[in-house]
């Protein structure tokens, strides 16, 4: 077909279907404006940035940017306590969801399951603020729960949690599984509930315990769901949390080492005083390595979806 | 024995059932009670709050953190002011918007179907990263201190899109929107007479999620904000658990002479109870809303989880 058809096709297509493509101009404006700008502002990262002069006519500088992210150890931290802190979560939040929804389906009064269903899911509600003043208020060094009203009395000195890094390695997992282990369970407990009880029924005539039951019946019928949101998480594996790792840790300088993620540290070198516009651009170069990897692992799990339940491929 | 097992062929031995309520018992607990702590100590007298730290036994209680707090009440207000519209705009128009969006999605005879679909797709893959995005808002838009960098933010497509398309595609009869065009109906009489009352349960569900969103989004105001007026709820709270400075320097900044005398007294009043206190009314709402929306949420959840 020549182009100049095609084009007057175009035309016609658009003139007939002016009013539904109206429609859908406002979420075009928001999508076009948060992310596909943010897209071509990823040359911010090829850049040394004058706000007088603007992005398009700073001058360029090819790969300085991340050759100064990966010279020192930060890339090699930040990247660590992200990708670290991302598989502790997936792996603690996937076993103990699934053992959750387990034994909440065996309960077999209707309403105690839905109390422990609402109440479990309600840390999920509280805003990250919340849950910093929740944590705080046990690992306050002074007058905390924890040092206080525990160590003080078993005669143990009382520890300085905000400066002491190794200690995160466990509170932000506990932290992530708290708030976060209900409400995941509530999927797999739909999950459960749609296996068909005739399995069960049979297994019970064959005289299977209920762990046997619980290891050849649920379990493997639960494992596409499971799957499924092992590879969805694999995209997230080199995201973080800003809320945990920013505002939980109060922003501590001393817990750094374990607590300072990618998102952590773009967030610092954009916008404390005293970074400097070299650290815009480098906050840019870090933003753009981890979209990279981002796209890549999605573009990873979609490829394994495809492998092993090829309805729920992404594309 | 055998008779119970007639009636309930699933269930498990009495003992391992008591374990199992034993276990949840627990769990809830470690749910609610760190949620109550916060709560008791903005009820503690301060100096049984000194004397004892943070503890679910106050020796004391006491209403002087709220009376404080409430003794000017312009900074909560202006905040609590400030979060009340983003949540009523912002989800407004993240639900209109995205359902204008998702609807023509599902209509087979729509031609340009396949390249909107990509045009959200390309976006759940790849973003820019915040600098660029930070940079667009600053220094394009010009929308720093502005109530719109807090709405803008959470408005535009992702993977919502994709489930109000399913649920057009299952909920909404093609043969009666045929028929509405056969009669001369337009579009928009189509949309807002045939989708827009068939859409009403997904409607609901994303609005909720829309108004959680935004009622717990500290990070927007934290990136955009440095004008006190426009602090919302979350921010206040942030600052002052960084800073409890933060909430007497505004106090007497907001002005009111009650605060005065509050004042005075304040410089001896542990930091703790007062921000416990800020907490409450940060959660407040939240938490008493939700006995009456969690059913709507797991509802929502659900089908978003297994459909998607």
């Amino acid at each position: 077909m020549c182009p100049l058809k095609a084009l007057q096709r175009l035309l016609k297509n658009i003139k007939s279907n002016k009013s539904m493509l109206l429609m859908m101009l406002p979420v075009f404006t928001f999508v076009v404006i948060n992310s596909y700008l943010p897209m071509f502002g990823v040359i911010m990262a090829f850049k040394n940035i004058d706000y007088r002069s603007g992005i398009l006519r700073s001058p360029w500088v090819g790969l300085r940017n991340f050759r100064y992210l990966f010279s020192n150890d930060l890339a090699f931290r930040i990247t660590r306590n992200t990708v670290g802190f991302s598989l502790a979560f997936i792996a603690i939040g996937m076993v103990l969801a699934v053992s959750i929804a387990i034994l909440l389906n065996e309960i077999r009064a209707k309403s105690a399951k839905k109390i422990y269903q609402t109440i479990i899911i309600l840390p999920n509600f509280l805003s990250i603020v919340v849950v910093s003043y929740v944590v705080y208020a046990f690992l306050d060094p002074v007058n905390g729960l924890v040092n206080k009203s525990i160590l003080e009395k078993l005669g143990i000195k009382g520890i300085s949690w905000y400066s002491k890094p190794e200690y995160w390695i466990a509170i932000a997992p506990i932290v992530n599984f708290w708030m976060s282990a209900g409400i995941s369970s509530i999927i797999y407990l739909a999950g459960i509930a749609g296996i068909d009880p005739e399995l069960y029924e049979a297994a019970i005539v064959d005289g299977a315990s209920k762990r046997r039951q619980i290891w050849s019946i649920t379990l493997p019928m639960l494992k596409p769901i499971i799957i499924i949101s092992l590879i969805m998480s694999l995209g997230g594996l080199i995201r973080s949390n800003f809320g945990l790792f920013y505002q939980v840790t109060l922003n501590s300088q001393l817990l750094y080492s374990v607590t300072d993620t990618i998102d952590t540290y773009v967030y610092r070198a954009l916008t404390v005083a005293g970074y400097g516009t070299d650290n815009v651009a480098r906050a840019a170069a870090a933003g753009l390595y981890q979209s990279v990897v981002g796209a890549a692992l999605v573009a990873l799990a979609n490829f394994a979806i495809r492998k092993i339940e090829p309805e729920s491929a992404l594309f | 024995m055998a008779k119970r097992k007639m009636h309930d062929p699933f269930g498990v031995s009495a003992p391992v059932s008591v374990a199992i309520h034993a276990l949840f018992i627990l769990f809830s607990l470690a749910c609610i009670l760190p949620v109550l702590l916060v709560a008791i100590v903005s009820l503690t007298d301060f100096t049984a709050f000194r004397a004892n730290g943070y503890s679910f036994f106050p020796a004391k209680w006491s209403l002087f953190a709220y009376k404080y707090l409430l003794s000017d009440f312009g900074l909560i207000a202006n905040a609590y002011g400030v979060t009340a519209f983003v949540c009523i705009v912002g989800s407004l128009l993240q639900v209109v918007s995205q359902s204008l969006f998702a609807y023509p999605l599902c209509r087979k005879d729509f031609p340009f179907k396949g390249f909107f679909s990509v045009f959200i797709l390309i976006t759940m893959l790849f973003s820019g990263g915040l600098a660029p995005s930070y940079y667009i808002y600053v220094r394009v838009l010009h929308i720093k201190n502005t109530i719109w960098s807090l709405i803008l933010p959470m408005l535009g497509g992702g993977y919502t899109i994709f489930v109000y398309r399913m649920f057009y595609k299952i909920n909404i009869p093609m043969e009666l929107i045929d028929a509405a065009k056969i009669d001369g109906a337009s579009e928009g009489s189509i949309y807002a007479r045939i989708v827009l009352p068939l859409s009403l349960p997904i409607l609901a569900t994303f609005s909720l999620f829309g108004i959680i969103g935004y009622w717990n989004d500290f990070f927007s105001c934290l990136l955009y904000i440095d004008s006190t007026k426009l602090y919302n709820i979350q921010f206040v709270m942030q600052r002052s658990l960084r800073n409890i400075q933060f909430i007497q320097d505004n106090i007497r900044y907001m002005g009111g002479s009650a605060a005065s005398e509050m004042q005075k007294i304040t410089a001896q009043l542990p930091a703790e109870t007062l921000r416990m206190a800020m907490a409450i009314f940060g959660m407040g709402p939240i938490v008493l809303a939700y006995p009456f929306f969690q059913r709507f949420f797991i509802k929502g959840l659900v089908v978003g989880a297994i459909k998607g």
